[in-house]
């Protein structure tokens, strides 16, 4: 097990490595220039901002420079905000996107188990259609049509209550969480219920539940040890993957409701070609990416027993 | 298959239904706790809460919200509107401009400019918000800090004026060779570089303001990227800058003019660019004002609203590529094109926003000349649309550039809603009028300006915000000498105008240039004008006195008030 774990750890090592190098290089060669303005430079003004940011030096030697500075640990300082390290920025930062994203993959994990269960249970009967319908629209409609709307309905629920009874955007409360992160999280939250009904809907109808039923044991056994259990694992598959893609996805939800997380830093970065910035966070979400996926494996070997980590 | 009996799959279904309901019971208490545990991890964060309402009389606070982050404010450094206006409210000039918009004594009282250079008398009173006096020393020593290559500031050229201003920023001179010298605490003497008729109105500029040496070094680099890394001259100081979520000003008790500022606190308690969010905050009444998008303006006059309008001062046109190699080089496909297309189709028929005016001119309206407006001093010429004309002038350049027909032309444009909506309505009129063929080539911002730099484009949709009050801010873009001249027009006469515009004295003698330049940019054509930009918002019936304005801090709340 811990042979495994570190073996796992170092080949992850080794893709967050090809990712900086690849985005490095990626980056460098988008037609564009991240120290172009509004107002041209004169060429004093250009090479100045040159040699602050090292960009005159020959690409490669800027490359050996940089992974040497990001084996310290030291992202460098932002192009565009230029008094603020990259550190700072993702430390800052981050933690409103992980809390955000964290709510956000409980509400869709616990809401797609919940629905895809009950889906199952109650097959081409009304909760089920109901439930299916509301499950394609979920997966169809993108997440800033969603936004957009949950915050109008925020705004009109408030008007008729005539109070403040949720926050229509901003960060600081539990009450700026809720909403916001249900949105984050529905996309997927619908994803899993398709897939928690479709696993629950083929177990069903497996062998070992044929033998449960004719054992004799009570209803509440089979469903919850033998058909809720085995019918999770792909769930818990597609969770690893999916906490990575919230945690990094949140960049529209945290537009529309005015929260201060990373994923908004990030996209910006790639649309100003903010160099420090962009190889900052893909590294950081990179290598956040890795790290849960092998989470996610691990945790795979305790929940199914079959499955042998070597 | 095996076949249950109805009652059994019932009860079978009755019981897992059940056990589903305390799942979700647990998953819903299992989510209470949760967020109570975020909801602590995030306190640790220092957001601040937010909670107050628009406009809160009793502590005299008004709510508002951001565009987007400040990248940083060391004014040295600051390029962009959002800080231009942040700064507005905490730092103050040698000049300022007031609530009408006009030159104000700032923390200089008196002043006297000639041609040589000026002389600037500060005020005695004039403190930073540590309480220490603010001197004639602390602006030398910014102007240095903005001119030093190792700063690599981007707006560095506005300092040019200054003798020495520019061989400093090219790392030829020493720092202490500049031409800004403080004869004592009290007074600033400045030697120019060459005569100059606007000076006054560029030490309103962010990059002119004041920093002072002993706290600028104690930042170690990282002056004025955190509240506390600032040191403020203005009405106002940041007490509370959360990176991306929120900035709270509050009055300056430092600062020389106490009754300028007529509310304790400034909080800009969001900062997002998104329109709809903070229509949405507006409607719940969280903030104070919100710009309004078209579609929302009948909704805003229904609701009824205090809609405003402003000119933000910014100017849209099409730039042509003179180059040699270009087609687009041909004058008279050039008279062409500007005779078969209508500006005020375009704003008024297709992009339909409201507040904007259709392009006429390169100046914009709000220009000042003489005795009143620019334009309304100097007329400028206007093409109508006239397609007999514009098929003639197209013959013309067929048979000059010994073509059947035009070949494709490039039209290089950004990625945004109305910059699509404008190309399309330009590719479509051009090639019903005119048979011409274009070729819309979008890109994301940085690769936009590449491309104009290069030159790799036939026209590109390009717009221009000035800098500081004056018609030479407009009139300078197109001199051969200009770096912004991306399309590399090139006229000796134009840049004869421009050269008088830069050196005169008389107001007379200058704005007969800027009308001498208004007229070869029409019979030249070059450029095509597109439209004015104009900004439609709504403001909170109590608050009154924000002041919106086209060349300076935008928007401001120096003087805004709250009514009961």
């Amino acid at each position: 097990m811990l042979r495994y774990t570190l073996k796992r750890l170092f080949q992850g090592l080794i893709t967050v490595w090809f990712i900086a190098t690849a985005t490095f290089f990626a980056m460098h060669n988008v037609p564009g220039d991240p120290l172009a303005n509004d107002k041209a430079a004169t060429e004093e003004i250009r090479a100045n901002l040159e040699a602050k940011y090292g960009l005159d030096k020959p690409l490669v030697q800027q490359y050996l420079i940089y992974m040497g500075n990001i084996l310290r640990g030291d992202f460098g300082i932002s192009f565009t905000q230029k008094n603020r390290r990259v550190n700072d920025i993702i430390a800052e930062h981050f933690p409103i996107s992980a809390i955000l994203g964290i709510l956000a993959v409980v509400f869709a994990g616990l809401g797609g188990v919940l629905w895809g269960a009950l889906t199952a249970l109650y097959r081409n009967r009304l909760p089920d259609i109901i439930i299916m319908f509301l499950v394609i629209l979920g997966i169809s409609v993108p997440s800033f049509v969603v936004a957009a709307i949950s915050q109008l309905a925020l705004v009109n629920l408030n008007d008729a209550v005539n109070f403040s009874l949720l926050p229509v955007a901003g960060w600081g409360t539990v009450w700026h969480m809720l909403v916001p992160s249900l949105v984050l999280g529905l996309g997927t939250m619908a994803y899993l219920t398709r897939l928690m009904r479709s696993s629950m809907l083929e177990i069903v109808n497996s062998d070992y539940i044929r033998t449960a039923k004719a054992k004799g044991l009570p209803p509440t056994r089979i469903f919850a040890n033998h058909q809720m259990r085995n019918a999770i694992l792909p769930v818990v598959t597609v969770l690893g993957p999916s906490i990575a893609a919230i945690t990094t996805g949140g960049f529209v939800v945290e537009l529309v409701f005015a929260i201060p997380g990373l994923g908004r830093y990030f996209v910006q970065a790639v649309q100003q070609l903010d160099y420090t910035v962009i190889m900052g966070t893909t590294v950081f979400y990179g290598a956040f990416l890795v790290f849960m996926v092998i989470v996610v494996d691990l945790l795979y070997g305790w929940i199914d027993p079959r499955v042998r980590l070597e | 298959m095996t076949k249950h009996t109805p009652a059994n799959q019932d009860s079978f279904t009755s019981s897992a239904g059940r056990q589903l309901l305390a799942f979700g019971a647990a998953s819903i208490a299992g989510v209470i706790v949760l967020m109570m545990a975020l909801s602590w991890a995030s306190s640790l964060t220092s957001t601040g809460s937010i909670s107050t309402d628009a406009v809160d009389v009793t502590n005299n606070t008004l709510t508002l919200f951001l565009r987007e982050e400040p990248p940083q404010l060391n004014s040295s450094l600051s390029t962009d509107t959002v800080s231009g206006s942040v700064l507005g409210h905490v730092m103050e000039g040698l000049l300022r401009y007031d609530e009408h918009n006009r030159l104000a004594p700032g923390i200089a009282e008196r002043w006297e400019i000639n041609e040589d250079g000026a002389l600037f008398h500060l005020r005695p009173d004039a403190r930073w918000s540590d309480g220490k006096s603010l001197t004639a020393h602390d602006f030398v020593f910014a102007w240095q800090v903005a001119l030093d290559p190792k700063t690599a500031s981007e707006y560095s050229f506005i300092l040019y004026p200054v003798k020495n201003a520019e061989a400093i920023n090219k790392g030829e001179l020493p720092l202490s060779d500049i031409g800004a010298r403080a004869i004592d605490d009290r007074t600033l003497e400045v030697t120019f570089e060459r005569p100059i008729a606007y000076f006054d109105k560029l030490v309103a500029f962010s990059t002119y303001y004041p920093i002072r040496q002993d706290f600028y070094e104690s930042t170690d680099g990282s002056y004025g990227s955190d509240a506390h890394t600032l040191l403020y001259n203005g009405p106002f100081v940041i007490s509370r800058w959360v990176h991306g979520a929120n900035l709270l000003m509050e009055k300056n008790p430092e600062y020389w003019d106490l009754d300028r500022a007529k509310v304790d606190k400034l909080d800009f308690a969001y900062i997002t660019s998104d329109a709809s969010a903070t229509l949405n905050l507006f409607k719940d009444d969280k903030i104070a004002y919100a710009t309004l998008q078209a579609e929302n303006l009948n909704n805003a006059m229904e609701q009824g609203w205090d809609i405003f309008r402003f000119m933000d001062g910014s100017v849209f046109y099409i730039e042509f590529n003179h180059r040699p190699e270009r087609p687009t080089r041909n004058l008279n496909l050039r008279k062409a094109m500007l005779y078969a297309q209508d500006s005020a189709e375009l704003v008024f028929k297709v992009t339909k926003l409201p507040g904007y005016l259709p392009g006429v001119s390169l100046f914009p309206v709000w220009l000042q000349g003489v005795n009143t407006f620019f334009r309304q001093e100097y007329p400028a010429p206007r093409a109508q649309l006239n397609l007999e004309k514009a098929r003639y002038h197209l013959e013309l350049a067929k048979q000059e550039l010994g073509v059947e027909e035009i070949p494709p032309l490039v039209l290089l444009t950004g990625d945004n809603p109305i910059s699509n909506i404008q190309s399309e309505y330009y590719q479509q009129i051009f090639s019903k009028n005119l048979g011409l063929d274009l070729k819309i080539d979008k890109q994301i911002f940085k690769q936009r300006l590449a491309k104009m730099l290069s030159g790799d484009f036939d026209l590109v949709l390009a717009g221009w915000g000035p800098d500081y009050d004056d018609p030479l801010t407009f009139a300078d873009l197109f001199a051969s000498f200009n770096l912004n001249n991306r399309g590399r027009y090139e006229n000796p006469e134009f840049d004869k105008w421009v050269r008088v515009a830069q050196s005169s004295q008389d107001v007379q003698e200058r704005m007969d240039a800027f009308g001498e330049i208004q007229q070869i940019l029409f019979d030249d054509v070059v450029i095509i004008p597109n439209y004015e930009r104009g900004i439609t918002y709504v403001t909170h019936p109590q608050m009154r006195g924000m002041v919106r304005r086209a060349v300076g801090p935008d928007p401001d709340f120096t003087n805004a008030y709250i009514v009961e």
